[in-house]
């Protein structure tokens, strides 16, 4: 089964010129990883820079830049050959993210229950705009019930999610906003096991999870 | 006092990737001395937009041109232009030196990507026939996607934020974006359609 849902050309042209914030671009470069068919557009989307970088008014660089330039390449020792890729276990965990994770096996994480059938993962990013975790639901459940203050990006990993008359399989991405209200589940086969990112905390309508949610962190 | 050499224009991009290779394969410093010439100007100037001052900029620069040099092996001219790659080997210090974040990237050797059904169509896009059609194209866009582009990939600005200080609707600056997109890809000849 292929990738259905992709990204758009704005979340791209965020990625390839730096100005999305680390979590957001684990969640695009981990789409990226399962669909070669935006890795062709992000192909695209970095080239815009490239051309915008030609078409810049160049600025005065010092008249010695060149110099002190090769003599520093002359200093430092040169640049040995990345090592080549060591014999990697088999994983359904693509890059980046398995590095974020530390594992390649989505089952051995340390999952922590968020009440229900629902478990999450917190991932470390090095910035502080965005939650990156991963969520795992059980089949057939739904996420808790939630708005959005600002943007979610889920990608998901392994079962379904479906929201509305939607559907997301394995790499899919879906990106929304704070419009959307949405109510989506887990497909009824399998659990599903998702990236979600989201830049401010989830407003839960359930009261009770919005009590608890100061605790969880969530 | 030496007279200043009269700068490149950007049209000079043409066979810059030949040069790396040079730098790749022979540490061929004239063929580097031609790429800094062409690409330290504009490096800078990229830095300066970031709000770096002068020095700063200069300093970044010049690591950022050292960096060409010693990666200069790593680069693949069937997965980008030589100024596609020297993009982003300055964004990606930007990002590391002013935000202190990461940019992860897929790896292309990860045996758990999924990987295209058939060699990349796109690569003549990457020639520089397709560099000055690319060029030519975003030089015609109209001044707000223009605009827009600048604010993303120089700016290092995010749609939202670009909304925010526009006061226009999200929406508006992510059709422009990608109206932006479709006119450059067409000026490609590309046909593959973008995504919302």
């Amino acid at each position: 089964m292929s990738v259905t849902h992709h990204i758009s050309d704005a979340l791209l042209a965020d990625y390839e010129s730096g100005a999305l914030a680390e979590g957001w671009s684990l969640a695009v470069a981990t789409h990226l990883a399962l669909c070669p068919a935006c890795r062709a557009r992000a192909r695209f989307a970095a080239s815009v820079g490239g051309t915008m970088l030609e078409s810049l008014p160049p600025a005065t660089v010092r008249d010695d830049a060149l110099a002190h330039v090769f003599g520093r390449i002359d200093t430092a020792p040169a640049q040995t050959k990345a090592a080549p890729a060591q014999t990697r276990q088999p994983s359904t965990v693509p890059e980046p993210l398995r590095v974020y994770l530390g594992a390649t096996n989505l089952e051995a994480l340390p999952w922590r229950r968020l009440g229900g059938t629902a478990f999450d993962l917190r991932i470390p990013t090095g910035d502080r705009k965005t939650n990156a975790r991963l969520l795992r639901i059980a089949a057939g459940t739904p996420v808790p019930e939630h708005g959005h203050r600002g943007m979610e990006l889920t990608v998901v990993l392994s079962g379904t999610l479906c929201d509305g008359d939607e559907r997301f399989g394995r790499g899919d991405i879906e990106e929304t906003d704070e419009s959307i209200e949405h109510q989506p589940f887990a497909g009824t086969e399998a659990d599903c096991i998702c990236l979600a990112v989201t830049d401010a905390p989830l407003r839960f309508k359930s009261l009770l999870v919005r009590l608890v949610q100061p605790f969880l962190q969530i | 006092m030496t007279v200043p050499e009269e700068p490149l224009r950007p049209a000079d991009a043409d066979g810059m990737a030949a040069r790396i290779a040079a730098v790749a394969s022979a540490a061929d410093r004239q063929a580097f001395a031609e790429l800094f010439r062409y690409y330290a100007p504009r490096v800078k100037a990229y830095l300066m937009k970031q709000g770096s001052d002068g020095a700063r900029a200069e300093e970044l620069m010049q690591e950022v041109m050292v960096t060409v040099w010693r990666k200069a092996g790593q680069f693949d001219p069937a997965r980008a232009s030589a100024s596609t790659w020297i993009f982003a080997i300055a964004r990606n210090l930007r990002i590391d030196v002013f935000r202190r974040e990461k940019r992860p990237e897929f790896d292309p050797d990860d045996p758990a990507l999924i990987p295209e059904a058939e060699a990349p169509p796109d690569t003549a896009m990457l020639n520089d026939e397709a560099a000055r059609r690319l060029r030519e194209a975003l030089t015609a866009l109209p001044e707000a996607e223009q605009g827009v582009l600048r604010m993303a990939y120089f700016e290092d600005k995010s749609q939202a934020r670009i909304s925010a200080e526009l006061k226009i609707p999200l929406g508006t600056v992510k059709s422009r974006v990608r109206l932006a997109f479709a006119r450059l890809r067409a000026a490609l000849g590309d046909e593959s359609e973008g995504t919302r």
